[in-house]
């Protein structure tokens, strides 16, 4: 009796029983997902996958008249394949170099293959994940752009500034993300003539920019008062001090509240799929919709976020880890 | 060189403060003028008005006959001329100590950075640390963190240093490091300020002691004279507290 209850207090063998519990949960996880799809009669079909992120497409080049080759000019990897009909007029056709199977004088016919290749291309997938890095990464400047500006006019001791900042910040918060895409697609983007992208930069980058403007704002609260005093008292001017002295404290307190508010972004980025931006979620939709392999479709769009939104977080470990050395 | 005029400053926080009640003092060039006083007296707030951190309700502060309270007055223009150190140094904890004794030469006077570490370093020898020229200053203790804040002051070249209680944070073995810096500039001629409960140091280089309680400056005179002779009760009763 005595040694079992030792054994139960021990707290390596607690730690052990703690990691077989976690690996007993995972398996289960696993095994239950497993089960599930069994009774709903899911066809798994990984292996088609793969062609939406990268696939192999062959390319060719056709004689578009009957004509004969006058000359042959190399412009960087590529050769200009110049032909001229029976009336002389010329016909230009670019193909890469190491393909080029005329020479000069050779005739060509009417639909005649110049140049037949293979290459990768990016499928919906790879190109949705492209299209919402694009998104992301000038939404995250904007936001800090307009939150750093937001952020020091609501500090600002005068009414106009800190009240027109303190209405934006309220209006941003207290709409839904889904309703300000409409309204900058809709409203903004016809009045300033927006395409869809920029509609879609915007609306997540004001969005954003209330939330950095409040965690900024909060970063230069933290700061002791002493420091822009000790600045001020030294003749630094409010752009000096804050440029030298209160930022680069400030941003090191911030910093991991920044990344929590740019991880939302990248995953709120989703929603502008509703004004026709083909970003990952809707690429995995129309995916779906096309092949019903929804299940394989939207764990690996999970998969592609995760993938974003984790190097994202090893961005800023990296970073704090490099300010922290200062002190 | 200090010229304060009938000046008034009330706080507005949880109850009305009244905390500089018609206070006159002039600081000629080259004189060391000590202020006491109990606490909550109005000391701090005096010497934050000298350099603009306080805005004043009425009266006249001149500085080097530049009138503060004039809004076409450039304000960073005189802080740069008005050095002050803290009670609490306020070192700038992310920069070096050279970092934070050369970032004001280089910004806002814009010297090369080269001539503002000769400077600095020179500033630094004098203080007695410039072993600690690349240290941070969380790495100093308290005496030589102060002693950094007086020569980041020094370093702007300023007309008038102004000391709110440069030495009441200190551990006592390090308030003598301090004081002997803060007497060598005395007796250098810098025209200077201070808030400090140290007798000896008044004594020693002060010109006169000024004391002040409840907002009001109640009486003025040589250290000598003060302290031992005050006229006022008020006075009386504060020196034997402290002393
Ligand atoms: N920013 C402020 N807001 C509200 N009241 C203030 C402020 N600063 C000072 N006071 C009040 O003004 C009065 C004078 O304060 P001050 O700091 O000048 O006193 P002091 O003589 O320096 O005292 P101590 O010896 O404790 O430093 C005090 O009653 C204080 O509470
Ligand atoms: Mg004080």
């Amino acid at each position: 009796m005595e040694t079992v209850k030792d054994l139960v207090h021990n707290p390596r063998f607690r730690s052990t029983l703690s990691w077989i519990a976690l690996a007993l949960i995972l398996i289960g996880l696993v095994a239950g997902t497993f089960h599930t799809t069994k009774k709903v009669e899911y066809i798994w079909r990984w292996e088609q996958i793969p062609r939406y992120v990268l696939f192999k497409d062959s390319d060719l080049i056709e004689a578009q008249e009957d004509a004969t080759v006058i000359a042959l000019d190399r412009d960087g990897s590529d050769t200009v394949i110049v032909a001229a009909n029976f009336l002389d007029e010329e016909q230009y056709y670019t193909v890469p170099s190491n393909l080029v199977t005329v020479s000069v004088g050779d005739e060509i016919r009417s639909g005649q293959v110049l140049a037949q290749w293979e290459r990768w291309k990016a499928g919906l997938l790879l190109k949705g994940l492209i299209l919402t890095l694009e998104i992301s990464v000038l939404a995250i400047i904007l936001g800090i752009i307009i939150g750093l500006f937001t952020g020091l006019a609501r500090l600002s001791g005068s009414p106009a500034p800190k009240w027109l900042a303190i209405g934006y910040i309220e209006l941003i918060r207290g709409t839904p993300l889904l309703v300000q895409i409409y309204i900058f697609y809709f409203f903004v983007g016809q009045v300033f003539k927006l395409s869809n992208f920029m509609a879609g930069v915007l609306a997540l980058s004001v969005f954003a920019g209330a939330y950095v403007a409040e965690i900024i704002r909060a970063g230069i609260q933290s700061i002791h008062r002493g420091q822009s005093e000790a600045a001020r008292s030294l003749g630094m001017n409010y752009y000096l001090s804050m440029r030298y002295i209160i930022l680069p404290q400030a941003f090191k307190r911030i910093l991991p509240p920044l990344a929590g508010q740019f991880i939302s972004l990248i995953k709120d980025s989703s929603l502008v799929g509703v004004i026709a931006l083909v970003e990952l979620t809707r690429a995995g939709r129309e995916i779906g919709t096309s092949t019903f392999n929804y299940f394989e479709v939207f764990f690996t769009v999970a998969a592609l976020y995760l993938i974003l939104t984790f190097s994202l977080s090893m961005i800023v470990q990296f970073m704090e880890r490099r300010f922290a050395v200062s002190d | 060189m200090i010229d304060v005029r009938n000046v008034y400053k009330t706080f507005y926080s949880r109850h009305r403060v009244e905390a500089l009640v018609d206070v006159t003092m002039q600081v000629d060039k080259g004189e060391v003028v000590t202020i006491i006083g109990p606490s909550g007296s109005g000391k701090s707030t005096l010497l934050r008005c000298l350099n603009h951190l306080e805005t004043i309700d009425r009266g006249e502060i001149f500085i080097d006959g530049i009138p503060l309270t004039d809004s076409r007055t450039n304000i960073n223009a005189v802080r740069a001329e008005v050095g002050m150190v803290f009670q609490s140094f306020n070192l700038f904890p992310h920069m070096t100590v050279l970092g934070n004794v050369t970032i004001a030469p280089i910004k806002v006077r814009r010297r090369s950075r080269d001539q503002s570490e000769g400077i600095a370093m020179q500033l630094l020898e004098k203080v007695g640390i410039p072993e600690k020229a690349n240290s941070f200053p969380s790495q100093l203790s308290g005496g030589q963190q102060q002693r950094v804040a007086i020569a980041r002051a020094l370093a702007m070249q300023p007309k008038i240093m102004l000391f709110d209680e440069p030495t009441s944070a200190l551990d006592p073995e390090m308030i003598g490091e301090v004081l002997d810096v803060m007497k060598t500039l005395a007796r250098e001629g810098m025209t200077m300020c201070c808030v400090t409960h140290e007798m000896g140091f008044a004594r020693e280089v002060c010109d006169r002691v000024v004391f002040m309680d409840e907002g009001r400056i109640i009486e003025v005179g040589t250290p000598e004279r003060m302290f031992d002779s005050p006229d006022h009760d008020r006075t009386r009763a504060f020196l034997a507290q402290i002393i």
